[in-house]
């Protein structure tokens, strides 16, 4: 019996052909960054070059001017920034976000994952409820505000029921309540779209996984608790994703809900600042300023949710 | 491949962002400039998109077509948008403003002006003359900070206290001499009608926190209050005053008891009969007459005014002209004719609203004898006050606003501390060039 024995080098891959200059350059498949390119022309243009103008605009005394009108817009650093982060109205609309944040993602991860678990079971009526938490998702905001406003108004009907414990001033012109109750009505509006991720990843739990649970005596709480809730968990990173997101970019609901961000600044949020700021006040440099501040805040809050939720 | 897709991404975005920070704009300003002033052709201009004001810009523009075959108008409504300004601030940064905008707000007059989007109208030889014959001493409150025109006083909307006589009888009030002249008199009259429970409200000024909110609660009484006094005049703002406290006083009380609510009304509070009182312009007259047994009064001050001494605030809109427009010498003769006699007498008969001129009364005798319930807003209209045309304007009244309502709507804190910081605030804002 003899042995063979092979060297690493006999048995060496067959020997590569030379690479072009253009295969240097572009890569192995050239032509797969065409099919790329349409996205990344995209990503630039809608994306990244509003982004860079904003990040641009806020370091520049700038104001928007006619085309041809030569005015200077002298480099100024920091300067808008300072006066943002001094600007008493600037810190009160990311605090009224913070609490916005607060009630709002927690609630909308947790009322939608039972919401999803619930429409996901064989119940009588689920197309019904699907389609009835939908609807506000796909409703224009103008319209279905007017419904928070009858309920949440001083004689509305929340108020009517609560009777002498309503409270005084009514909810959305108290400065303690308009911000939470601003959050209660996008958890409510916004809660169809998360309830069919939450539905899409519960499709994806395997079948075993709650045999299982089952054989070791686990009830329908702790197999919900034990086995659905890390099988979403995915999903759960995007919902808080989103809905932080989503959070972060509050306008119309303020806007309409309390008449522009009251009482009092009690409800104003950033983006609604930099609209009074750079479109009806003519401050974009401000305004921008503002907005570069929210991304950092956003990408910040995104790695904090990334590492929180441990999802890949 | 990932890694050169990225780097091609790179690249493109870093290119895109090379040109962005090169936005630096090159060239003279269009504005005013002698060849455009004296050039003759074909021009666009924009009108408010209410129906009446378009009945009265299709009449117009029909007329002048008529006569100038070779400098024809092509007229539209202004763009929909949450405000007119915002649509025309956008127009200017893209350059494709009209030639004429018949519904600009004084307020943004320098926000335009510094952008470089407005024609001087003095730069046009007969410009001034022309503006202070037609509209007299009240047009230097429209001279901007540079003291030249950049917009044409057009017409004012002089607000007063628009009553419900019907709701007046019901609470047992006077309906044809209701009690209104004076703070303790409006103030008591409030009270009757509310807690009668006639009302919802004795008046229900919006309590919204947008800029332009206190040109219906605040503004007009002060400028009673004061005789005509502006926010801010030669640069100093004017409200930290003891006639600005009173009037704070007033609304504060009215809020305090509840007579106005300090929640935003659904619809028209006034029309639904919810609310007794409204602060209205003329163009309330057209809108409440078939519906509401309405009475007008001027509003109160706190020693209470002869109705012809109080003065009100003008809720006026201009005409502007842009700087985009090629033709400027056609919309120069375009703007006169359409602020002519003839024109404004159409206006005020189609709308209601009152031309920004001399001796509107004695003008237009016949016309108000005819209509004799404008003629009380024809007699205001002599006495009204706009926004100051100062830097920063829209800032300093959002500023404002929001001192106005965590002091006297609110009453976190009190009106005079309010102020105070406001003005300090407001003053360094109109200095600023």
């Amino acid at each position: 019996m003899s042995a063979t024995v092979t060297t690493p080098t006999e048995t060496a891959a067959p020997s590569r052909a030379p690479r072009t200059a253009l295969q240097r350059i572009f890569g192995k498949q050239p032509h797969g960054l065409l099919f790329i390119l349409p996205y990344a022309a995209f990503l630039a243009l809608i994306f990244a070059y509003p982004l860079f103008q904003a990040v641009w605009i806020s370091l520049h005394d700038f104001f928007f001017t006619a085309p041809g009108v030569d005015v200077p817009k002298p480099f100024v650093g920091f300067d808008n920034y300072s006066a943002v982060l001094s600007d008493p109205a600037v810190r009160r609309s990311f605090l009224n976000v913070g609490i916005f944040l607060v009630i709002n993602v927690p609630l909308t991860v947790l009322v939608s994952l039972v919401l999803a678990s619930a429409l996901n079971s064989a119940m009588r009526g689920r197309t019904f409820f699907r389609v009835a938490f939908f609807v506000p998702y796909v409703a224009a905001s103008v319209a279905v505000v007017s419904v928070w406003l009858f309920l949440f108004s001083g004689g509305g009907l929340v108020n009517s029921i609560l009777g002498p414990l309503a409270p005084d001033p009514s909810w959305l012109v108290n400065s303690a309540f308009a911000m939470p109750v601003t959050a209660l009505y996008v958890t409510w509006k916004q809660l169809g779209f998360f309830v069919l991720l939450y539905l899409a990843a519960l499709q994806a739990v395997p079948k075993e996984r709650y045999e299982s649970a089952a054989v070791d005596g686990a009830g329908a709480i702790r197999s919900w608790w034990s086995v659905t809730v890390p099988g979403v968990r995915s999903a759960t990173f995007l919902v808080i994703l989103l809905a932080t997101i989503t959070g972060a970019n509050l306008f119309t609901e303020p806007y309409l809900l309390t008449g522009g961000g009251g009482p009092n600044g009690a409800s104003i949020s950033p983006v609604l600042l930099m609209y009074q700021k750079g479109i009806e006040q003519g401050q974009p440099d401000v305004a921008s300023a503002i907005g570069v501040l929210l991304i950092i805040g956003v990408i910040l809050m995104s790695i904090v949710i990334r590492r929180v939720t441990g999802d890949d | 491949m990932k890694r050169k897709a990225i780097t091609i991404s790179t690249t493109l975005t870093a290119l895109l962002a090379l040109a962005a920070c090169g936005g630096d704009d090159g060239g003279e300003s269009a504005s005013g400039s002698s060849e455009a002033g004296a050039a003759r052709g074909p021009i666009e201009i924009w009108y408010s998109n209410n129906k009446a004001e378009i009945e009265w810009g299709k009449a117009m523009v029909e007329s002048w077509n008529a006569e100038h075959p070779d400098e024809m108008v092509t007229a539209s409504e202004i763009p929909a948008s949450a405000s007119s300004e915002e649509v025309i601030g956008a127009a200017i940064t893209a350059g494709n403003t009209p030639c004429l905008i018949f519904n600009t707000s004084p307020a943004a007059i320098p926000q335009f002006q510094k952008a470089g989007g407005l024609v001087a109208l003095d730069s046009f030889e007969d410009g001034g003359s022309y503006i202070a014959e037609r509209t007299g001493d009240v047009a230097e409150q429209y001279k901007s900070d540079d003291g030249k025109f950049y917009q044409m006083p057009w017409k004012s909307n002089p607000v007063m206290i628009f009553y419900n006589k019907d709701l007046f009888t019901a609470a047992g009030l006077d309906p044809e001499a209701p009690s209104l002249s004076t703070y303790d008199e409006f103030l008591e009259t409030s009270r009757t009608l509310v807690e009668s429970g006639t009302a919802t409200a004795a008046i229900w000024p919006s309590p919204e926190a947008q800029f332009f909110q206190p040109w219906f609660d605040f503004y007009p009484l002060f400028a009673a209050e004061t005789g005509g006094t502006q926010l801010v005049e030669d640069g100093e703002p004017q409200f930290n005053s003891d006639e600005g406290l009173a009037v704070a006083d007033f609304w504060a009380t009215m809020y305090e008891e509840g007579l106005s609510p300090q929640e935003p009304y659904e619809g028209d509070a006034f029309g639904d009969a919810q609310s007794a009182m409204s602060i209205v312009g003329p163009w309330a007259i057209a809108a409440y007459d078939d519906t509401l047994n309405w009475g007008a009064v001027p509003v109160p001050t706190s020693g209470g005014t002869s109705p012809e001494d109080t003065w009100t605030f003008s809720d006026a809109k201009n005409t502007a002209m842009y700087s985009s427009c090629e033709n400027q010498g056609t919309a120069w003769d375009v703007l006169k004719h359409a602020t002519s006699e003839e024109s404004d007498l159409s206006l005020l008969e189609l709308t209601g609203q009152m031309p920004l001129r001399t001796d509107l009364t004695a003008t237009y005798g016949d016309y108000f004898t005819e209509n004799p319930a404008y003629e009380s807003f024809a007699d205001q209209a002599a006495r009204t006050v706009e926004v100051p045309n100062v830097p920063n304007s829209v800032q300093i009244w959002q500023e404002f606003r929001e001192g106005w309502s965590s002091s006297v709507i609110f009453g976190e804190e009190d009106p005079a501390a309010a102020f105070e910081t406001v003005a300090e605030s407001a003053a360094s804002l109109a200095a600023e060039s």
